[in-house]
């Protein structure tokens, strides 16, 4: 497979097994600059595998991941991985639940990460302006001084969102972001995702092929650990081998 | 944590120090103010004990490392100034050695191990007191941390660092008093330590080190780098992913604090006249981690007055009803643990979570 | 000067062959006359094969043989007089005087009943001879030697005759050179520090003999290398048995279960002072069966101990699931209240808890000495672990444990009452802990501080081994039995200790999880 100037993100032959488990199964995915794909697929089928991979918490038996021109994740651990701009939300909300909303977002800010710099850091006014800004985005400005630990399940899935922008990052991992999401919520979620794609990449994974629908992207289906099927949400509801998988057995 | 509450506490420790300080020296005995030299020493150690606990907390109250082993760098900044002490006793020994301390004399030693060199040196010992400590944790962290061992597993391997340190200190071949430990000491810095104002100068300076040692803590864990240090407390993974290396920020925290029990088990040493290798059982280093969850963990504050409240309560058991005191020990342990877990602060402030910070702990499922 | 010595011995046995060739039909002649005489007697006496020989030869070394007026010879017993030639019973006639001696006598008399005991009809007495006769390396009892061989059927105690033989042809300085080679090989085969001493001693003689006792001494020391190569196997199998089965328990409860039971060294101590509760109680009321005390001890302290943990699971741990640290601090404190409970109830100091007859004492095999308390707890250890595993593996209770440390959601939903099995597995992890305690009883002294001393050493075995897996426990407790005995030459027994301890720390910062970690499940603390 030839790689394009404007390739951000290419996943070639990626194995990972666990105890004889075969999590990913030579799986091979490209992502575009600027592009936003939704990942779907069954339980098991290696989603978050994939994004462990990506992010450095599990290192693949064997193949290639390579961001942006010739970054090799693979040799690569989760600071350094974030800090080359990948962004990462769980499945689960986590947020620092003891700090205020406000101090989620400002120890999500790019800046510098080692002890020497947070020791003495003070705060900046840019810092100050930043944060302002994403709590207009992710609809928190309210709730600036609220413990984050005190927020709605909804409220902290933004607020991780929020952390992620604040970490600029060139791509965007978003581990089913609307799980238990009301609808008027999940139906915010879905714009706020296609607000950050304007300026940054996405991947979402996610179960809820509604909402998959309303983003509009390109979607690619993995089944046992490796891709079963690939294009938009019509061409992959009509493929034979993703209704056999869904529906069928 | 409250900033009100920490500067209460600086104000009853300097104040209560300078007070005992005064009643021992400028009040005649006799008098109804005079506090007796064995009271000052009393307090200088709970000072000192306080010293530790502040260290314990700034480790397990906010970067949840639950170290069973820091009574060992409390120990080992005691022993590098023991050896100073020692150092200082000159001529005036049982064996009269100029050079020699009485139990090398004794074992047959012939010349000064290498190690003892250099500890004649007020100069040189200071910096030992922090560079040892500092140096073991920093060792001892880097490799823990690096290979991400945490939680129980890291607690357990604490321990065993006490534990192998208290059986080498038990050894004669050790060169440190092995079984005695080192004692007898005569002066320290010129004073004479059986004097009643060296006493008492001792305690007020002790104050003055957990003053500061306070400041510092307090320092650190606002700071950013305190928050992040709380972030990598309850959600270690998360920091990672957003760019942070919590093992970086474990470590100087590990350091820190070691380098402040170090310099508590220094100013110990003096007070009490004695360090032995019992100084390092496992026993005393969970002793000291039950003074931060009764005071409450992750306030500072309470680690101070826990210490004291706790070794008060000690003094006053092993006096009276010596059975009874390991039996209120461990109805402590458990009673905190399982009642009272944001400790006395916690209680104080009559809110579920209060000043104390600490992770959402989550029923196992 | 050894020499000199068994040079004289020899003169004085080719003087006794002279009157014994002349009164081939009667050993007894001369016997109570000249001192010369009565030893000429004694040694024709000992060679000579008569039943009545050791009995009279003792009695004359007692002072219980008479000479009577007409020479015939009597040995007096607490019932009367017997015959000495017969052994008969009769009455003595008169004028009885006892048998003189001096010390060349009294030696003879020595030495003839040790070589008359060559020709018991006991199996061991004859083979306990032989090997006296090898520790003497007396060239006198070199005749005897041969006869004793010549009527000798047991391979075994052939075997212990020849070595004795050349031994003391070693010894004697005038063995043809082909003899001593012989010998020597004999005694290379023997291949003990014994032998290996004799070895050494042969410093004199032709080339060939030196040359032959060199290569069996450095054969010898080859062979006794490995022999202490197999001792300190065992002896570290032996400390690696104890460490299984003090970490045993905690490889359920903190392995399985994963709860931090900082008093599972006061379970162990428990089951200790179960054992001398239980023995006292026998020793009281059934003192026929003190020996078979451990036995009534071994699930009594199952009872106890396990009783115990379900209790501590029940009040205590139950309320701190999923709270490790927490977990940790509060049965700290048990461990506390455990210890000063003891200490009201029993006193501060050590009781006494005997050891049976059939644990003390040792044997021999080959080289290796074992102890029999070692062995047993090797067993104990062995046996312990498989009775575990097994319960784990076979039994209801087992699969329900295996159920409910796997899913316990999925196992609750399948109807196992999941806070029953946690407390029933909680309280056999401490029940084996009990059983730890007897063993250790043996060894330890039973003061309320015993299980304080295993505490760390047992949470160390089960992380070395890697958590909840019992093969990992056994691996790891082996291999740091073996690891701090081989040390122990090395360094010291405390130096051996604390390295281990080091080497521990350094190597679960390398591999957190173990020698053998469970795979695929998150393991995060």
């Amino acid at each position: 497979m030839k790689q394009h100037q404007d390739t951000l993100l290419y996943l070639d032959g990626v194995n990972v097994s666990f105890d004889g488990f075969r999590a990913l199964n030579a799986l091979s995915l490209v992502l575009e600059k600027g592009e936003m794909r939704a990942v779907i697929g069954p339980n098991g089928a290696g989603k978050t595998t994939m994004m462990d991979v990506i992010t450095g918490k599990t290192r693949p038996d064997s193949g290639r991941v390579v961001f942006g021109n010739s970054t090799d994740l693979t040799k690569l651990d989760e600071p350094d991985i974030a800090a080359l701009g990948i962004g990462r939300k769980f499945q689960k909300p986590t947020v620092f639940e003891p700090h205020s909303v406000w101090d989620n977002l400002l120890l999500a800010l790019a800046g510098d990460r080692r002890p020497r710099f947070t020791l003495w850091a003070r705060p900046q006014s840019e810092e100050r302006d930043r944060i302002e800004e994403i709590l207009l985005t992710a609809r928190l400005a309210e709730h600036r001084h609220r413990r984050a630990g005190d927020l709605s399940h909804g409220q902290k899935q933004w607020l991780e969102i929020g952390m992620l922008l604040a970490q600029e990052p060139q791509l965007l991992l978003v581990d089913e972001p609307v799980a238990g999401m009301t609808d008027s919520e999940t139906e915010q979620t879905a714009e706020l995702l296609r607000e950050i794609n304007r300026t940054r990449s996405v991947v979402v994974v996610e179960h809820d092929m509604a909402f998959v629908r309303a983003l509009g992207v390109k979607v690619t289906v993995l089944h046992e650990g490796s891709v079963l099927s690939e294009g938009s949400i019509d061409h992959v509801s009509d493929d034979p081998r993703v209704i056999e998988v869904y529906l069928g057995r | 944590m409250s900033r009100v509450s920490l500067n209460l506490c600086l104000l009853a420790v300097l104040g209560g120090a300078g007070l005992l300080a005064i009643g021992n020296v400028a009040m005649p005995e006799g008098s109804a103010y005079h506090v007796p030299t064995y009271a000052v020493s009393l307090a200088g150690k709970y000072l000192c004990y306080a010293m530790l606990a502040v260290a314990v907390d700034l480790v397990w109250g906010f970067a949840g490392i639950l170290s069973l082993g820091h009574a060992a760098f409390f120990a080992l900044g005691g022993y590098a100034m023991g050896m100073y002490l020692m150092r200082q006793i000159g001529t005036r020994g049982v064996y009269g050695n100029a050079i020699l301390p009485d139990f090398m004399v004794f074992l047959n030693y012939k010349e000064l191990p290498w190690y003892w060199h250099g500890f004649d040196n007020p100069a040189f010992a200071i910096v030992m007191v922090l560079l040892v400590p500092g140096v073991l944790a920093l060792v001892f962290g880097w490799l823990a941390f690096r290979s991400r061992v945490s939680g129980v597993y890291l607690s357990i391997i604490t321990q065993a660092l006490t534990y192998a340190l208290l059986l080498a200190f038990f050894r004669n071949d050790m060169g440190l008093g092995g079984n005695n430990g080192l004692t007898d000491f005569k002066d320290m810095f010129g004073f004479a330590l059986q004097a009643d104002a060296t006493r008492s100068g001792l305690l007020v300076a002790t104050a003055i080190f957990l003053a500061v040692q306070l400041l510092v803590a307090r320092y650190v864990v606002t700071s950013r780098f305190g928050k992040v240090l709380i972030a990598v407390r309850d959600t270690e993974s998360r920091t990672r992913f957003l760019g942070y290396r919590p093992e970086a920020y474990k470590l100087f925290v590990f350091v820190l604090s070691a380098v402040m029990a170090g310099i508590g088990g220094a100013l110990y040493v003096p007070q009490i006249g004695i360090i032995n290798p019992g100084e390092f059982s496992p026993a005393n280093s969970i002793e000291s981690v039950i003074w931060v969850a009764v005071g409450g963990r992750g306030t500072l504050v309470g680690a101070v007055i826990g210490a004291v409240l706790v070794n008060f309560g000690k003094t006053i058991f092993t006096g009276a009803l010596p059975e009874l005191w390991l039996f209120a020990l461990g109805a402590m342990f458990i009673l905190v643990t399982l009642l009272l877990p944001g400790g006395i602060l916690g209680l104080l402030s009559r809110q579920g979570r209060a000043p104390k910070i600490t992770p959402a702990a989550e029923p196992a499922e | 000067m050894n020499l000199l010595r068994c040079l004289l011995l020899m003169l004085a046995f080719m003087l006794a062959l002279a009157p014994r060739q002349a009164r081939a039909d009667d050993p007894f002649a001369g016997m109570g006359g000249s001192f010369d005489e009565t030893k000429h007697a004694i040694e024709a006496l000992a060679l000579s094969g008569d039943k009545q020989a050791q009995p009279a030869i003792a009695a004359l070394q007692d002072g219980k043989l008479f000479i009577a007026a007409d020479k015939s010879l009597w040995i007096k017993t607490d019932a009367g007089t017997l015959n000495a030639r017969t052994g008969e019973a009769g009455a003595a006639p008169g004028g009885l005087k006892p048998v003189k001696k001096n010390n060349a006598v009294r030696e003879a008399a020595n030495s003839a009943l040790g070589s008359l005991t060559l020709f018991s009809a006991d199996r061991a007495t004859r083979a306990k001879a032989a090997e006296a006769v090898f520790k003497s390396r007396d060239p006198s009892a070199l005749p005897a030697l041969g006869r004793a061989l010549d009527k000798e059927g047991d391979a075994g105690v052939r075997a212990i005759m020849e070595q004795a033989r050349a031994a003391a042809r070693l010894a004697a300085g005038e063995t043809p050179d082909a003899d001593k080679i012989a010998a020597i090989a004999t005694l290379r085969a023997r291949g003990d520090l014994e032998a290996s001493s004799l070895l050494a001693g042969v410093t004199a003689g032709s080339p060939e003999v030196l040359k032959a006792a060199a290569d069996a001494g450095a054969a010898i020391a080859r062979v006794q290398q490995l022999w202490t190569l197999a001792q300190g196997v065992f002896y570290g199998l032996s400390l690696g048995s104890v460490l299984l089965l003090a970490a045993a328990g905690l490889a359920i409860t903190f392995g399985v279960m994963g709860v931090i039971n900082m008093a599972h060294g006061e379970m162990v101590m428990l089951g200790a002072y179960t054992t001398f509760v239980v023995q006292q109680a026998v020793q009281t009321y059934a003192p026929g069966i003190a020996g078979a005390g451990l036995f009534i001890a071994i699930p009594m302290a199952f009872l106890v101990s396990g009783a115990v943990g379900v209790a501590i699971e029940r009040l205590l741990i139950r309320f701190l699931y999923g709270r490790p640290l927490e977990t940790l601090l509060a049965t700290w404190g048990l461990s506390l209240v455990l210890q000063q409970a003891v200490r009201s109830l029993f006193g501060a100091s050590n009781r006494d808890v005997t050891t049976p007859a059939w644990m003390s004492g040792a044997t021999m095999w080959g080289g290796l000495t074992i102890t029999y308390n070692r062995l047993y707890i090797i067993i104990f250890a062995a046996v312990v672990l498989a009775a575990l595993m097994a319960a784990l593996r076979f039994t209801a209770l087992g699969l329900q444990m295996r159920a409910v440390t796997q899913n316990r959601r999925m196992a609750a939903a399948m109807g196992i009452r999941t806070p029953w099995i946690d407390a029933l597995t909680f309280g056999l992890g401490s029940g084996v802990a009990g059983m730890a305690g007897v063993a250790l009883s043996q060894i330890d002294n039973v003061s309320p501080n015993l299980g304080q001393g295993y505490i760390i050493d047992s949470f160390m075995v089960v992380v070395f081994g890697g958590v909840g897996n019992l093969w990992g426990t056994l691996v790891s407790a082996l291999t740091l039995g073996i690891a701090n005995k081989f040390l122990e030459p090395l360094a010291g027994a405390v130096l051996a200790k604390i390295l281990v301890l080091v080497l521990l720390i350094l190597f679960i910062q390398r591999k957190p999880r173990g020698l053998f970690p469970l795979k695929g499940r998150a393991v995060e603390a």
